[in-house]
């Protein structure tokens, strides 16, 4: 298939950026939409070009490292990673515009790269379990119920890839964030720094400018992995509770 | 800084006055509503004008009325304060956007719907409360006792057919902005339960037609009934 790409370019994050028009042809609806990426890239090194950059890892969909906001909608029109998305999701003649994701918080490098470390900050604030744990315990030793240990693995299932941030109208990363809280609270193993971890992961979430939750519901329905948005409502309780009852002044 | 303040000014703190301040103004809607219908009783006005007058004098209703005008200004500052943030949050607009794939159109306007609801607060107070409570009302006569006469005042607003459309089509406004506030302020103060959700969406749904109608058909009736 022969499509147009609209593909955000800019220099470095002093840069203003704008989009540019590129014609690739004779694409296979069997690539994935990063490889489409790499014929382009391709062409664009035979001919003295700079490439479009980009990021990716393990092009599995596990990594959490590719973005791209294709066409209105972050990792494209499929539910799922950039990485597993595939050509046969669009058609011979296609227009596809390619932009960074779009946040404060999440300042474009170059091109189609954004700088994530707020993301690392948020979880270095109190997405951790500072106590020893021990080794692997024997199975059911841990006084936890399947449905609660579910919750946990789904909240978990987060790759922090930033889709949330990037599909909210507000920049919001409180789907982020209240993943990463969840899946701790819920489980035994991060009881001894629950409230602490909720106050201070909330804070630093707001001091690196994230938007506000307004509820649209976008970032659920965006998510690769699918995180529900019932996390944030366990967020703000978490939140909440620790407020009213820790000893932190 | 201390707990308290911190926590007022943490995004999580300040959509918790946004929902219970919405929830308080929700209730608020139910019993105005509930006072409001008595305008459409066929006895000439006397069982709204005794309300009226009943509202007016009761001291606890004062002390309500204070705190419904406080709730209001706390969720319009509010709302300034994180709407300014979510903006100031992504600098550089996206070129194409597609949210009606991924959220509801009221869910995303509720600034817009927000504002439209305040001024026709404003107009709503200049023509009825502040005109009650401070211009000349005329007055009404039962068991030999004087009332204000209230009923006079709104059916005489409401025989002018641009009011009453001014007013059905804001209400319209307000069902758009309930149909997404009802059960957010639920999910915002951490209330979301698989049993419990579901049945808070209908709820909300339901009552953010039900109210504005009832509202709205209270201007139309009584336009009709003048004509």
């Amino acid at each position: 298939m022969n499509l147009t790409l609209k593909i955000w370019r800019q220099k470095n994050s002093a840069d203003k950026g704008a989009l540019k028009e590129y014609k690739i042809s004779n694409i296979s609806e069997d690539m994935s939409f990063l490889e489409m990426l790499d014929v382009l890239n391709e062409e664009l090194s035979e001919k003295g070009e700079d490439p479009v950059h980009f990021d990716h890892d393990c092009r599995e969909g596990i990594c959490g490292m590719c973005s791209l906001y294709i066409d209105g909608k972050p990792h494209g029109p499929q539910q799922t990673t950039t990485c597993q998305l595939h050509m046969r999701s669009f058609k011979d003649g296609d227009v596809i515009t390619i932009e960074p994701w779009r946040a404060k918080s999440f300042p474009v490098l170059k091109d189609l790269v954004v700088d994530r470390s707020s993301f690392d900050r948020i979880i270095q604030a109190g997405g951790y379990v500072s106590v020893n744990t021990g080794g692997v315990p024997d199975a059911n030793e841990i006084p936890i119920s399947k449905s609660i240990a579910d919750l946990a693995m789904d909240a978990a299932q987060c790759i922090g890839c930033g889709a949330c941030v990037a599909a909210c109208k507000n920049a919001s990363a409180m789907l982020f964030t209240s993943a990463k809280i969840s899946q701790l609270a819920l489980l035994p193993q991060g009881q001894v720094e629950r409230k602490i971890r909720a106050e201070k992961m909330v804070a630093q979430m707001d001091a690196e400018g994230f938007g506000a939750c307004t509820n649209t519901g976008a970032c659920e329905a965006e998510c690769p992995k699918g995180i529900s948005i019932t996390n944030i409502a366990r967020m703000n309780r978490e939140y909440f509770s620790a407020i009213a009852s820790s000893d932190n002044v | 800084m201390s707990w308290v303040s911190k926590t007022l000014s943490s995004t999580l703190g300040q959509k918790v006055l946004m929902a219970l301040t919405g929830l308080f103004l929700i209730l608020f809607l139910v019993v105005h509503l509930a006072g409001n219908l008595q305008l459409l009783f066929p006895d000439g006005g006397e069982s709204f004008n005794k309300y009226a007058a009943n509202m007016a004098n009761n001291p606890l209703i004062r002390v309500v009325s204070i705190g419904n005008f406080a709730f209001i200004l706390i969720h319009v500052i509010y709302s300034i304060i994180l709407t300014k943030r979510n903006k100031q949050s992504r600098p550089v607009a996206y070129a194409v956007t597609k949210p009606s794939t991924n959220s509801a159109w009221a869910s995303r306007n509720m600034g817009i719907l927000g504002t439209i609801i305040l001024i026709f607060l404003l107009v709503h107070l200049k023509g009825f409360y502040y005109e009650i409570k401070f211009g000349s009302v005329p007055m009404a006569s039962y068991d030999g006792e004087e009332y204000k006469d209230v009923f006079a005042i709104v059916a005489n607003a409401y025989s002018n057919i641009l009011y009453v459309a001014f007013y059905v089509v804001s209400m319209g406004f307000l069902a758009f902005h309930l149909s997404h506030g009802f059960a957010s302020a639920f999910q915002t103060l951490g209330l979301n339960h698989v049993k419990y959700s579901p049945l808070i969406r209908k709820v909300g749904l339901g009552f953010s037609i039900l109210i504005p109608a009832l509202f709205a058909l209270i201007p139309l009736v009584m336009f009709f009934q003048n004509q």
